[in-house]
């Protein structure tokens, strides 16, 4: 077996000794990962509308060459739901297989399963939990947005999260009693806003850590 | 003897006299240079000592720029690698559209504060100048947005009354979120835009950087390409969840995707300019080192001459006197 495998080895550059160009022998048996690229990689009308004014500059490359490829949308429901979370200093998950995420939007929490419809969510400050079997993880979300393509792809992006159990709930308690009291003393519209926000963040808090 | 050494310098003066790679040494040293109608006499060891001190020191200071270039890489590009996955998200749902037609875009260009990191901030300006020009036209304007010194300077010469805003010293504190997520408020604040088209330096490698031009387009245009179909004509079948309405939506989508995409532009340009002025201050000392070696051997050549000659004429001497 092993000789066997030895002898495909050996034979291999051999074969490619044997054709004639270099270059064409090279992509016969190793494709270049550029041949592999499914996806379009470059706007042609910018690439073109470029040459013409500048032919003497490359064009620069655009979010579409660095783009990770999307699965196209299946005829059928997948059994899993693919779900990246993305925040500005890590991405926490990234296209990880799950059964459902409960996604808090601004008109309450909202589950998602795979073959869910496309739709685009605000969210506000509350808890998202990701159910994987059996495993529930939940983290306190401040707010951002999340995309649910029809691919049963899920994209949520926020500013801030933190896992429910490193939250300090006295650090909470105190933090709502001191922007209940500013709200109620706030004097202009500006800290008025300020206060609110800050009141509908810590009252989310106080429900994540206790409900 | 005498004789045979003297034939032995004047071959070795030849190369002192002719045209060598030390021209630019000579040419600078030569006041110092007597010429006699025989015969040459050389460089004040001195003159060569002192450059050599100087020369080593830069190559001591090139040398350290390098290691604080490299450690200050370390730590920005575990964030800037981190920060990728945030603009995915958003190309992947509006998709990327940077030849779009539209009245008025705005260029931002993103450049760093302080000089010696090779050409990136010479290429994020030529590419500006050269999307400035695309989007210039009879019934469109382009204007600029600037982040950073370097990018100010260079385009405040040609382009002072397309200028509409700019921002130095982005790195006094290490970058976040919060610093750009407030840049991006005060320009949306102060600039009317139809497309924002961000320039920047994206990080490869610590020797490649990819000039990288990103498209954020404004609420009203994302709706005008809706519904005329084409690339963003998906985003119709998105449902909104939330009692707004689609163009409060998409007011604080696109909001939120340019600070997104800026924080990204400007991590991946830092780590841009770090890995860019590693590279310049690591060939610099190499030039140094070599410097120092071709002035180390004009260096002994010349003491050896120097001392040939004084041996020379105490021995000629010595023999004139014996008769």
């Amino acid at each position: 077996m092993l000789q066997k495998a030895a002898a495909r080895l050996l034979s291999r550059p051999t074969v490619a000794a044997a054709s004639s160009a270099a270059a064409t022998m090279l992509t016969k048996h190793r494709p270049f990962s550029t041949d592999l690229a499914a996806a379009p990689t470059l706007d042609q009308t910018f690439v073109e509308a470029w040459r013409k004014v500048v032919p003497n500059l490359d064009p620069p490359k655009t979010p579409l060459s660095f783009l990770k490829p999307r699965p196209p949308v299946p005829s059928s429901i997948p059994p899993k739901l693919t779900v990246n979370f993305y925040l500005p200093y890590s991405s926490e998950l990234s296209g990880k297989e799950v059964d459902m995420v409960i996604v808090p939007a601004t008109t309450g929490q909202m589950g998602v399963l795979p073959g869910h419809v496309g739709t685009i969510a605000e969210l506000k400050p509350g808890v998202l939990s990701v159910h994987e079997g059996n495993d529930v993880t939940k983290y306190f979300v401040s707010s951002g947005f999340a995309f649910i393509h029809p691919n049963s792809v899920t994209d949520i992006i926020a500013v801030e999260a933190v896992p429910i159990d490193r939250i300090d709930s006295s650090q909470v308690q105190k933090g709502l009693v001191e922007f209940t009291h500013k709200l109620n003393s706030a004097s202009t519209d500006y800290e008025k806003a300020e206060a609110q926000i800050a009141v509908d963040v810590y009252s989310a808090l106080n429900s994540a850590l206790t409900g | 003897m005498a004789m045979a050494a003297l034939k032995r310098e004047g071959k070795r003066f030849a190369p002192l006299i002719s045209p060598n790679p030390i021209n630019v040494l000579r040419s600078s040293l030569l006041p110092s240079q007597e010429e006699t109608s025989l015969s040459v006499r050389y460089i004040s060891t001195q003159i060569v000592r002192n450059r050599m001190k100087s020369v080593k020191n830069i190559q001591k200071i090139t040398k350290a720029m390098k290691m604080v270039a490299a450690s200050k890489l370390r730590q920005i590009q575990s964030k800037a690698e981190n920060s990728r996955g945030l603009w995915q998200p958003f190309t992947a749902l509006l998709g990327d559209t940077p030849s779009i037609d539209v009245k008025k875009t705005v260029v931002i260009t993103i450049s760093s504060d302080k000089g010696l990191c090779g050409g990136i901030n010479s290429t994020s300006v030529k590419i500006s100048r050269a999307v400035h020009k695309l989007n210039s036209g009879p019934d469109k304007e382009a204007s600029y947005v600037i982040l950073g010194e370097k990018a100010k300077v260079q385009l405040i010469r040609d382009s002072k009354k397309d200028i509409e805003l700019t921002m130095t010293e982005l790195q006094k504190n290490p970058l976040n979120y919060t610093q750009i997520s407030v840049l991006a408020d005060d320009i949306l604040k102060n600039v009317q835009f139809d497309a924002l088209k961000i320039v920047f330096n994206k990080f490869n490698s610590v020797v490649s950087f990819i000039p990288t031009l990103t498209t954020v387009l404004s609420p009203e245009i994302v709706e005008r390409e809706t519904e005329a179909g084409g690339k963003l004509g998906a985003l119709d079948s998105y449902e909104i969840e939330g009692g707004e309405t689609k163009s409060e939506i998409l007011q604080n989508l696109t909001e939120f995707q340019f600070s997104c995409v800026m924080f990204n532009a400007v991590m991946e340009n830092a780590c841009s300019e770090q890995g860019a002025r590693m590279s310049a201050m690591d060939s610099s000392s190499r030039n140094a080192g070599e410097m120092l070696d071709r002035l180390t051997l004009t260096y002994n050549r010349t003491r050896q001459a120097s001392i040939t000659t004084e041996l020379i004429e105490i021995i000629s001497g010595a023999s004139a006197l014996e008769g």
